[in-house]
């Protein structure tokens, strides 16, 4: 059976998106919403992480029970390096392409949890199919926000 | 007739009436030194500028001057009675320190010039942003205090003429939420109740709403309830002990930041026991299954743990909810300047609905509003909206706006919800937003985390235009200031919060050169050359009435429809609650009896937002869940504060208003006998705090959070354990410091974080880490107010309670018919 694989991958995903809201969370501080909202969606992604780990166990595999570290030094270092340049106007591309790739990645996570779904009713795994149903929401608003972000801030930062 | 000092009586005498009873008039009057009421020339109508209440009133007019005021009688929302804001503020009109001539900067300065070389910059400098970077350089940020017209002719000239999508009211930092939470829940702005619900309602519940301060003519006719027969319950939610606190059945001081937790436990309880009206939620909700499976995870026992509040008191609340005939729910910044603000709102919205309290005497919801115009920047698109609620993300919306602006729907933007002042100030510091224009308020203050806002607005690269009736803060740092007339020196219609809409007639002439915002705001968009597509001017209007029927034009067939008010229905009677049509003449006290909504997809506002990210929901997402325009129930999870108490900063700093003053003090602050009730800043801490660290009353102390301090006099007040309080009026006008501090800071926005509510965009004044420690021992008591929420507790020396200078004795004529003009 692959299903262990989809597991591990949405493990995988799971953790890289909390550390993307993160970088982006570090990379925008002066851009304050961004800065927030990034870190309180990084959690809903810390829990999953948590959570896929916990639901490993039944399908004897070892998963990480703890989300990536959030603050080591160069994630201090770009903290302190957003606040230096954030008065110059380049930020503003570089927030599109950070919030373009969260958006992606995040509707990967949300393929991923469709994958898992699909497959917890074939194994007719309540507890699985309980999992995706309260995480893969989360996702969605994850994706949905960033790409209200992205059209809030597009206009704005393309044509000044 | 009697006279009361309403400085150290701030509510005046009691008029008592029973449940479904009239409320009794009683007409207070405060008028100049010397004057009689037979000495007065002339009354002129017109309702009060300072808050939100609306309370009618009178200008009395001796030689050509403003001589004082009376309440007036026939008026719904007052029944003649003033608060002491109403009773002494208008003397700030008279101030010497009022500008009178245009200045513009030169070599560094601001000098006097002339209209035709300030406005003639203004356009200079508008004209050159357009033609090098387009409508994106151009920012507009107005007030709560203008009237209807100013705002509508703004945004007609924002987002119909330059084209721009940066238009918003400091409304933002009051009100937005209450905007929100009803959009959310209704589809649409609007409050569903009246302010007669309080002579029906059983029960009261107040959340985050110190009504005793914000709107103390609203709290008077809620005080003669409980002096009179069948009074109602009351219940407080909040973390100070306020007069409202004081006189509840029930108080609840959760910790700040937590207010979703706590309706969230009340919700759990309320439907656990079955308290809620299974036929109305079936027949005209959605949404209702999602919130039973939320609240599920928010037993009393947990709540209390995150909130800090006995689980019996929860309980008890949600009883007392629950078992109420008629609920009138109000709700203010202690909810709405809060940690997830709208969620929150949004969870005093569902109790209401889930309970089927709509739309019936005594069954309201009053989202309040802080500034006395709130609700006209709202309705008429200065505040992040567009003009008559029209919704910025249903295309037939802007198409119809567009034919009432007869331009290209194209020129209006929509490609995203207009920016919120927060927002602006980010664009203006990476120096996209290259000009702003700033009329009737005074952001040097009042916006979060004054030094970074001081480093914005002080940019070389940034273009300020400021238009006002004195030289405030941010006066000091534009490169254009523009005098304005002001309340009882130019004509308009504004609304308050029970969409009472007054008219407010001139008085007197402004003072010197000082002009109508009307009037600007038109001369503006001449001088720009602003047309239609035929080539006719965009702004077809040139006075405050052919304004007002312009804009009525633009609300008819929506929900603020003002189709059938005329500046001479509004004379000399009442107010009128919109909407006021063919359909209702006399206009609509309550809006959505029957279960009717103004929710339906080609209808509604708007389509709302996720509660928690802020990200606009789809018209296709919207259609599916509410096709039929029900009202629509929100559940939201509770999260915690973005900036929680650390080893370093071990309290919780909130904010707000102390009863004698307004926004930042730059009219109430000229008033003699408010300014001598409230002085200067002070800090509120609790009994056990203030032991805790050795400070006793009156010592200075100071409060620092991580990003900056503030100096000031310690109030041991009933505060909760753990949480400071600074009310945010005092900046520096009045100081050496000018614009900014010179020395410590004095102004609570010096501490509060950059953050706001991402549904509402209103930013977060109460939820800061802090610490506090001690300066100096006092030479006295601090300069708090003894009569309001900072009332001392403990020792406090006899006599230095707060009462009034002489000149505040005012009259009170109980049962008097009165306010004619």
């Amino acid at each position: 059976m692959k299903f262990g694989l989809v597991l591990e991958e949405m493990h995988r995903s799971e953790n890289d998106l909390a550390h993307h809201l993160l970088t982006i969370s570090e990379r925008h501080k002066v851009d304050h919403e961004v800065y927030h909202l990034a870190r309180d969606l990084a959690r809903w992604s810390q829990q999953h992480v948590r959570d896929i780990a916990a639901m490993g166990k039944n399908y004897g595999l070892d998963l990480d029970p703890e989300p990536r570290d959030e603050m080591g030094l160069m994630e201090t270092i770009r903290e302190k390096g957003s606040e230096m340049v954030g008065r110059r106007p380049e930020t503003g591309m570089l927030l599109l392409r950070d919030l373009r790739e969260l958006y992606l990645k995040a509707c990967g996570v949300s393929a991923d949890w469709e994958l898992l779904a699909q497959a917890a009713q074939g194994m007719k795994d309540k507890k699985l199919l309980g999992l995706a149903g309260k995480c893969h929401p989360q996702t969605i608003r994850q994706m949905k926000w960033a790409n209200g972000k992205l059209k809030e801030s597009a206009t704005q930062v393309l044509v000044s | 007739m009697t006279r009361i000092d309403r400085i150290a009586e701030p509510w005046g005498t009691r008029t008592p009436y029973g449940s479904g009873g009239d409320w009794p008039v009683r007409v207070d009057t405060h008028l100049a030194e010397g004057v009689a009421p037979e000495d007065v020339d002339r009354w002129v109508q017109t309702a009060s500028l300072l808050h939100s209440n609306g309370d009618a009133m009178d200008i009395a007019v001796k030689d050509n001057r403003i001589v004082g005021v009376r309440g007036r009688a026939v008026d719904r929302v007052n029944h003649g009675r003033l608060g002491p804001k109403d009773l002494y503020g208008w003397q700030a009109n008279a101030s010497p320190d009022r500008l009178t001539k245009p200045l513009v900067r030169e070599g560094g300065k601001l000098v006097e010039t002339d209209w035709d070389t300030a406005m003639q910059r203004v356009v200079d400098r508008s004209k050159a942003l357009l033609a090098e970077q387009g409508p994106s350089a151009i920012g507009f940020y107005t007030t709560g205090q203008l009237f209807s017209e100013e705002y509508y002719t703004l945004g007609a000239i924002a987002h119909g003429g330059i084209g721009t999508n940066h238009v918003d009211g400091n409304t933002r930092l009051c009100t937005a939420t209450a905007g929100e939470a009803l959009k959310e829940s209704f589809g649409c702005d609007g409050q569903p109740g009246s302010y007669t619900d309080v002579d029906h309602a059983d029960v009261i519940a107040l959340y985050g709403h110190n009504v005793a301060e914000t709107q103390t003519v609203l709290w008077t006719r809620m005080l003669d309830r409980l002096a009179g027969p069948n009074p109602p319950k009351i219940i407080c939610v909040d973390p100070r002990m306020t007069p409202v606190a004081k006189a509840a059945t029930l108080h609840l001081a959760p910790r700040p930041g937590t207010n979703v937790a706590l309706m969230n436990g009340i919700l759990h309880e309320i439907i656990s026991n079955g308290w809620v009206d299974h036929e109305y939620i079936n027949a005209h909700t959605v949404g209702f299954a999602e919130l039973e499976k939320e609240v599920k995870n928010y037993p009393p026992a947990l709540v209390a743990e995150i909130c800090g509040v006995p689980a019996e008191l929860i309980s008890e609340a949600a009883s007392i909810i629950g078992h109420a005939e008629r609920l009138l729910s109000t709700v203010l910044q202690g909810f709405y300047q809060s940690n997830q603000a709208t969620a929150a709102a949004v969870q005093v919205n569902n109790v209401n609905i889930i309970r089927g309290m709509l739309g019936k005497p005594g069954c309201g919801i009053l989202q309040m509003n802080g500034q006395p115009t709130a609700e006209n920047t709202r309705e008429c698109g200065a505040d992040g909206d567009l003009a008559a609620f029209r919704n910025w993300s249903n295309d037939a919306h802007i198409k119809d706006l567009a034919r009432v602006w007869n331009i290209d729907p194209m020129s209006i933007p929509h490609y995203s919800p207009p920016t919120h002042v927060m927002q602006m100030m980010r664009y203006a510091e990476d120096g996209s937003i290259r000009m702003l224009w700033v009329s009737g308020t005074n952001p040097a203050v009042s916006l979060p985390e004054l030094a970074r806002i001081r480093g914005i607005l002080e940019q070389e690269r940034l273009f300020l235009v400021v238009q006002d009736i004195f030289l405030s803060e941010t006066a000091q740092l534009a490169d254009v200031v523009l005098p304005a007339a002001t309340w009882g020196e130019k004509t308009g219609t504004f609304t308050n919060v029970d969409r009472t809409v007054h008219l407010s007639e001139k008085a007197v002439d402004p003072p010197g050169e000082a002009r109508p915002d009307l009037d600007i705001f038109i001369d503006y968009a001449h001088r720009m050359g602003l047309q239609d597509k035929d080539g006719q001017p965009l702004i077809k209007w040139n006075d405050s009435e052919s304004a007002f029927e312009a804009w009525k034009e633009c609300t008819r067939g929506r929900p603020c429809d003002y189709t059938g008010i005329t500046y001479d229905k509004l004379r000399g009677g009442s107010g009128i609650q919109w909407p006021c049509n063919e359909e209702n003449p006399d206009g609509t006290e309550r809006i959505y009896a029957d279960g009717k909504f103004w929710a339906h997809p080609e209808y509604c506002e708007t389509y709302g937002r996720d509660l928690i990210t802020g990200a606009p929901v789809d018209p296709s997402e919207y259609k599916a869940l509410n096709p039929e325009g029900k009202a629509i129930i929100k559940a939201a999870e509770y999260m915690p504060p973005h900036e929680l108490p650390s080893q370093d900063f071990p309290l919780q700093l909130i904010t707000g208003r102390t009863l004698y003053q307004f926004h930042t003090r730059t009219k109430t602050g000229r008033a003699p006998e408010l300014n001598a009730a409230a002085p200067d800043v002070w800090v509120e801490l609790s009994a056990d705090d203030a032991g805790a660290y050795g400070i006793a009353e009156g010592d200075l102390a100071e409060v620092a959070t991580p990003r900056g301090s503030v100096r000031a006099n310690v109030r041991i007040s009933g505060i909760r354990n753990g949480v400071l309080f600074l009310p945010f009026h005092y900046g520096y006008w009045d100081t050496d410091g000018g614009h900014q501090p010179d020395g410590a800071g004095r102004a609570a926005n010096e501490l509060t974080i950059t953050d706001w509510d991402a549904a509402s965009k209103q930013p977060i004044f109460k939820t800061a880490a802090a610490r506090v420690t001690r300066v100096s021992a006092g030479d006295g008591p601090s300069p708090a107010p003894t009569t309001t929420a900072s009332a001392p507790v403990g020792g406090f020396p006899e006599g230095a309670s707060t009462k009034g200078i002489p000149s505040a004795l005012a009259d009170e004529a109980p049962q008097i018919a009165g306010g004619a003009r």
